[in-house]
């Protein structure tokens, strides 16, 4: 393993130019991790139960504010935000297959849900 | 200049061969790679989960399943101590991205406090893990395994369905289970990284690459609970 990265060090010094996160960045990404997760806490405890939002919409909710972190998580701390466009194109666009599987498979369980009688 | 003269020319365009196009190591590229392929497993499991539970009629409500606070209270706490897990989680994701800042500035002292600061959110959030399975346990379920009907009857708001039970118990146990050993996998391979950072392995290399590398990985688990947490949970 170490030989193998030896041969490497000179890249290592040609990626330190464009360097990572600042510590104020880090702290900031966190706190909107911290942020969207409270308002999820809120909308499951207080808006659902107390009736101010209806349960679909809720989780259409969820699901948005979820993306939301993902897209935190992948862009800073993962540092794909500065990475060249060629990479962030690469490991994104194979996600489109994943949209696929939901969609068919969420036409599948629609299916079922009509045709299966209940146990 | 004639259009002949222009072909030799010497291209310098990132795609022209000569240079690495993405300006990432090797070992990144490969990390990235892999990711995307275990993001392909963990969405299979995810989708799967999400078509179960839109085929049924009545399923599991997640606020009367996870209600306990495991040593504190068997009932009325609906997401305090997974909301206690995913704080632990960011938490130990932003001690890994500080020690990956550390490494930029090659500070070892600092690499090691985060690292080790990482590891220990690591092992808190498998304990807390630990804990939530022993109390599911308790309840009754387990892989193939669920509850008696009386039980059952306070954890659906709707019509009790034990195909539903069934199908939730199997599918918690493997996805956070899968998860959960990836959470520990991680934190073995931060142990190692600790270790090689001690004896100066990184130091004499000259670079801290190999703690961005492991970052990834743990910021990749974490991003992994973001979704277990929101479909297991939250819908």
């Amino acid at each position: 393993m170490s030989e193998l990265h030896t041969d490497h060090a000179h890249d290592g010094h040609a990626h330190d130019e464009h360097a990572g996160l600042s510590k104020k960045k880090i702290w900031q990404v966190f706190f909107i991790l911290l942020g969207i997760t409270v308002v999820e806490f809120i909308i499951a405890l207080w808006a659902i139960p107390g009736g101010h939002m209806p349960q679909h919409i809720g989780n259409y909710v969820y699901i948005a504010l979820t993306l939301y972190k993902a897209f935190y998580i992948v862009a800073y701390f993962m540092h794909l935000k500065f990475e060249k466009v060629g990479l962030q194109v690469t490991v994104s666009i194979v996600f489109i297959f994943i949209l696929y599987f939901i969609v068919l498979m969420l036409i599948e369980g629609g299916y079922l849900h009509l045709h299966m009688p209940l146990v | 200049m004639s259009s002949l003269s222009q072909l030799d020319q010497v291209k310098t365009t990132p795609w022209s061969g000569g240079r690495s196009p993405w300006s990432v190591e090797y070992g990144k590229i490969m990390m990235w790679f892999f990711l995307v392929s275990d993001a392909f497993t963990f969405s299979s499991l995810l989708v799967y989960y999400g078509a179960q539970r839109f085929s049924k009629l009545t399923w599991p409500d997640p606020d009367l399943v996870f209600q306990s606070i495991p040593g504190i209270t068997d009932s009325g706490a609906p997401l305090v101590f997974v909301g206690l897990m995913t704080f632990i989680l960011i938490m130990s994701s932003v001690t890994m991205v500080l020690a990956v800042e550390a490494g930029h500035r090659r500070s070892k002292k600092e690499v090691i406090w985060w690292m080790v600061a990482t590891i220990i959110g690591g092992f808190m959030f498998l304990g807390c893990q630990a804990a939530e399975w022993t109390h599911l346990f308790h309840e009754g379920f387990g892989w193939g395994k669920i509850p008696p009907m009386e039980t059952l009857h306070h954890l659906f708001t709707g019509e009790v369905s034990t195909v539903s039970a069934l199908q939730f118990s199997n599918l918690f146990f493997t996805i956070t289970g899968f998860h959960g050993f990836h959470v520990f996998s991680g934190v073995i391979i931060n142990i190692i990284i600790l270790c090689m950072t001690i004896n100066g392995t990184f130091e004499k290399r000259g670079h801290y690459l190999m703690v961005e590398k492991v970052g990834l990985y743990w910021h990749f688990v974490d991003l992994v609970w973001v979704f277990v947490f929101t479909f297991f949970y939250l819908v």
